[in-house]
Order: C-alpha cells, then structure tokens, then sequence
C-alpha cells in the first residue's frame, strides 16, 4: 500500500506547489502507515527529482519520454493509473491546479476511486476517510466520506504549508510507456508570458477594482506590487473594460488564488469576487466607502481613495527596502 | 456535427447557503435556481458555432442529471437556444453518478463535441467532464479558453501557467472551458421563451450507481477577526502591522 503522489514540472522544474504536494502525501501517508510514492512524467533531471526526497517522498519513479512533453489528459491518466497499480496505492494525490483538473477526473474513473477536490487540510480520519473541502465557493465547507478502496484528492493551492522531512532514496526510471493511440492532442503552438509572477504561485497580490477609476492610475499599484513581490489582479469589470488584461481576473468566474496576503484596492467585495479570494491568509481592504462589504472579509482597512494612500504605501516600502 | 452541452443547476451566486438537518442538507428555502454560470458560457459558446453555417454544427444539445424541478433550468436553456434537452431523471450522489448516468445515455445518442463547465459553483468539483471523456474511452481538453470549428476539426486554445497552448484533437472529445470561451452569456429573448415551451426533453430513466463519496455534514466559515482600520492621512502604518503583527513580509 502507498499514497502516490504527482508533483508536476515546469520546463524539468519543481516548484513550491510540488514540494506543498509531496509534503501533504507524506503526511497522509503516515497517517495511514504507509509510504509516500511520487511519480514524475517528462524530462526532469536527477538532482530536481531528489529535491521531492526532502519532502517526504520515499519513492521517487520517473517516466520519461520525449513525447510527453505537452499535457495529454488521457495518456497522462493512463500512465499514473499503472504507476497507481503497480504499487497497489490507496491513496492518489494530485493539484487542485489546470493539470489535476484535468487528469483528477479521469483517474477517478479509471481506478474505480471516489475524488474530493480543493481538499484544504489533512483527513480529518483515515478509518473511515473523511476529508474536508470548500463548497459554494467558499461560502461553506464539507465534510466528505470517501467510500472506495482508492481515494482521489486534490490538494487546494496554497493550502499546505511545505514540510521537509528527508528521506534517501533512489531514483526509479520506470519502463512504462504511453501507449500511442491514446495521444490525440496535438499542441500546435506555446505562448508564454515570461518574468511576470504567476498569481495563483504568488504569496502576496495587489488588486484593484472600479475605485482604479480608469486604466491610466495603475502606476502606483503595480509599484507596490513590484516592491513587494507580488503578482497584480483585479476585478471582473476591470478586465471587461480593458483596464487590465483578462488573465489578472480573479473571482467566481476568473482566478480562484489563495495568497499569504490580498490587497483589495477599490474593489466593494462582491460575493462573486469573494469567492476567487476568500481562502487568503490576510486581506486588505482600501475603499474610499466606509460600508463596503469588503471591509467584513478584511483584517486590515484603510477608509479613503486609493489614489492618494497608494503613494504613500509605495513612499513607506521604498523606505523599508532601502533599509 | 452535434454539440451536447452539460448543464449543471445551481443556486444563484449571490445566495447566502445555510443548511438544515444537522448541517447535512442545502435549505433551498428561497433559493433561486440558475444554469451554472461557466456552463451558461459553454452552451453560448455551442450556440455561437451553430450560428456560424460554415461551422457545420447541426444541433446543441443540454443534459442535466437530476429531478423534474431543474426543469425550468433546462427549459431556460432552450429559451437560450439549445435545440433539445436530456434529462436524467435522478438525484444524483456525487460527480461520479453524473457522469457515470450521461455516459449511459451517450450509448445511444451519440455526440462529436461535449462541452462542460470548468467548475459548478456548488460543489467546486471540476470533475463531470473529465470523468464523462474517460468514460467515453476519447480525449478531454481542460481549461479551455477558446474553441473554433476550421476544416471540420475543433482548433482549441488552452490555459497554462502563465500563457496559453493552441491545440487540436480529434472529434468525438470533451471540452472543458473556462474564462474567455465567450464573452457574456447569451438572454433568452421573447421568441426564444415561446419556443422553449414546445422543445423535446427526453427524460431517461437512471442506471443504478454506486456512490463514492457522501458529504457528511457542512460546516460554515469561521468568522473573520474584525476588520483593524488604519488611518488614512498615516496610511503608512499599514505597512509596519503587516510587517510587524501579522509578519506577511
Ligand atoms: C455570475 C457572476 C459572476 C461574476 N464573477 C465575478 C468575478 O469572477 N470577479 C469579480 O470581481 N466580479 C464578478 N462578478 C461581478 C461582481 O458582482 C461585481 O460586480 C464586481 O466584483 C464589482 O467589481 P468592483 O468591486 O471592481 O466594482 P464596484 O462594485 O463598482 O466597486 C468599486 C469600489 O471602489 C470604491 N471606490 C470608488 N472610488 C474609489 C477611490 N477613489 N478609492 C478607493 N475606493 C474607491 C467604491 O466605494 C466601491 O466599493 C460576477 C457577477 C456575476 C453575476
């Protein structure tokens, strides 16, 4: 019995969602007695696939293939659903990100496994195993039994704190190998967006909303947003309007992100708005309206316009950055 | 070509959710019933390629697993603009019985492109149409932001961490899109209400499924601490609590 998990790459690299992953699945699997198993597919070297060790991972086995370079939901699946059975794993971990949505599902069918996705913490029991998870969007949570032998979950970004708790192993090159006709997605062209801080990968975003007032007033925002390392979102009508580009929206029918800390800058709190940021750790709210909604989500609040207290936070940060 | 479109029926997103029955049960006093917002973009999306001769798409279809009382959903779809609908006539456990009942149904009807929301917003599962094409035994694309009919052969475009990849996958497969599929949601005008009336739904009896998971109870969110206000005139001190008191940097 195992609990495997997939930790994804980026260009042959991990990053900080992976070791999140790995450190969940061997805390689960501890909890269950178990070894924690991490599968890895595509062309990531020696040195990176050691790093899930850190984490937890007592079994590292790598399916490398030069055809696997781009996401195909249903080879991908098939591939983890053999590397699920060949070390007989009760329990499948997987990113509740672009790549778990996509391969979660099929898995779920594939091994006859019951799925809860955007689960936020560890089981809350293994006997029987109950997982908690977000529901309507963040306005409840849920309890949910998984009833089958093998258990599906997606993790929630940002959910799960990194862990390292080392481990020595060696790394498997594993045989198996897609099968061909299952590869029917053909990628004709990548564009990426270099430099820019990925918001669901930020811990820190600055936000802003309608209060912006028009596309010429984000100088100081994205400033801020530069001095502190943050990635830059905004709400749905500042997308609509051309204001900012489409891939900052955030909210019920944009991005769904849980920072260590959200500012939302003129922005009122709209539920559906809430609902794609509820999950921060800390929210802060600027808004020249004292009854704004969003001030009930926010630890911290600031009462007034945006354009004038924008500046002085980006006067007190160059202040203590220069220290 | 034939288009079927997944619709799922959810409260309105401004409902306040409260539940009853020890936590265990939605109260759906009030609630008011909607098609989920992403799979109300889908069948626009569906309807927008129909429009469009040079498409080739003949018909859109809406499937809906669940009780007579989503009917209304399901006819403001076809008030939309879908040519027909599928029901299920159950109450289905979890994500696994519905896709588990559509792909019953698919064994006798038979459809080149399915389309299905990126996430219902009751349930935030993001597994129906991923679950269905594994069913179906034929190829899924995921967080799609874009879908075009050229040649007869779906030309997609997909979301990646920080950018997006330009596909194509041979028909019969799943779509399930997200942001950008279509702009805003196609209203139901006044013609399209009457017609709805007279639409076929064809109601199918369910298979029995086993279910996989049960929710147990519900919990609310804790309540946030009260919001600590900073003056604006001393709007730096802002930056010295997050610093300091909730140490964020
Ligand atoms: C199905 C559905 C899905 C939706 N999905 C989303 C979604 O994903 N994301 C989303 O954001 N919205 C979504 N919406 C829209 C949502 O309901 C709100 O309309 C939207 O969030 C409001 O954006 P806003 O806060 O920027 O603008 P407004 O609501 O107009 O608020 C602007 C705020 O700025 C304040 N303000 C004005 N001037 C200043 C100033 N000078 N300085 C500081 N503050 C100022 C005002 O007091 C106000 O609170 C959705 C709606 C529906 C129906």
């Amino acid at each position: 019995m195992a609990v495997l998990v997939y930790p994804e790459n980026w260009d042959g690299k991990f990053k900080k969602l992976s070791f999140e992953l790995v450190s969940y699945a061997s805390k689960v699997a501890e909890m269950l007695g178990v070894q924690a198993v991490a599968v890895s597919i595509g062309s990531v070297d020696e040195g990176e696939l050691s790093k899930l060790a850190t984490y937890g991972a007592g079994r590292i086995i790598s399916i490398e293939n030069g055809a696997l370079k781009s996401l195909d939901d249903q080879a991908y699946t098939s591939l983890i659903a053999e590397v699920a059975k060949s070390v007989s794993a009760s329990v499948v971990v997987l990113s509740n990100n672009n790549t778990g949505k996509a391969l979660a599902p099929r898995l779920s069918v594939k091994l006859k496994a019951g799925i809860a996705s955007g689960v936020s913490r560890l089981p809350v029991s293994t006997s029987q195993f109950i997982v908690y998870k977000k529901v309507y969007s963040g306005k409840a949570f849920a309890n949910v039994e998984i009833k089958t032998p093998v258990k599906i979950i997606t993790l929630a970004q940002n959910s799960f704190e990194v862990i390292e708790s080392p481990k020595t192993v060696a790394i498997e090159k594993s045989g198996i190998q897609p099968d061909q006709n299952l590869l029917r997605t053909k990628v004709t062209d990548v564009q990426k967006q270099t430099g820019k801080i990925l918001l669901t990968d930020a811990d820190i975003v600055v936000s802003g909303g309608r209060g912006m007032r028009s596309a010429d007033n984000w100088g100081p925002l994205v400033e801020m947003a530069e001095l502190l390392g943050a990635g830059t979102a905004c709400s749905r009508p500042v997308s609509d309007e051309g204001w900012r580009p489409h891939d900052e929206h955030t909210g019920q029918t944009g991005k769904i992100i849980a920072p260590n800390l959200y500012f939302a800058i003129g922005i009122s709190g709209a539920i559906q708005h809430l609902a794609g940021i509820s999950s921060s750790k800390y929210i802060v709210a600027i808004n020249t309206d004292k009854d704004a909604p969003i001030f009930e989500a926010a630890q911290y609040g600031i009462v007034g316009d945006a354009a004038k207290i924008l500046p002085r936070l980006v006067e007190k940060l160059r202040e203590v950055k220069s220290k | 070509m034939k288009i079927l479109v997944c619709i799922s029926n959810v409260p309105d997103t401004t409902t306040k959710v409260k539940f009853i029955d020890d936590q265990k049960k939605l109260d759906v006093t009030g609630i008011q019933w909607v098609i989920n917002p992403w799979d109300e973009l889908a069948l626009t999306r569906a309807l927008e390629l129909k429009d469009d001769a040079s498409n080739g798409v003949q018909t859109v279809t809406v499937a809906h697993v669940g009780l007579v009382s989503a009917e209304p959903t399901i006819r403001k779809a076809l008030a939309i603009g879908a040519d027909d609908a599928i029901r299920v006539n159950t109450d289905p456990a979890d994500a696994y019985g519905i896709a588990a009942q559509l792909a019953e149904v698919m064994k006798t009807e038979k459809y080149d492109i399915i389309l299905c929301g990126i996430e219902s917003s009751d349930h935030n599962g993001s597994t129906v149409g991923g679950m269905l094409a594994e069913f179906l035994d034929c190829p899924s694309v995921t967080c799609v932001s874009s879908l075009k009919i050229e040649g007869g052969q779906p030309v997609i475009s997909r979301e990646i961490d920080g950018g997006k990849e330009s596909l194509t996958v041979p028909l019969p497969f799943v779509a399930v899109v997200q942001k950008g599929i279509a702009k805003e949601p196609r209203i139901a005008a006044m013609r399209g209400i009457m017609a709805a009336r007279t639409k076929p739904i064809r109601v199918y009896e369910p298979q029995a499924i086993e279910n996989f998971t049960e929710v147990l109870n519900y919990e609310m969110p804790k309540p946030r601490a009260a919001c600590k206000y900073v003056d604006a005139e001393n709007a730096g001190q802002l930056i010295d609590l997050l610093q300091n008191e909730a140490r964020v940097f």
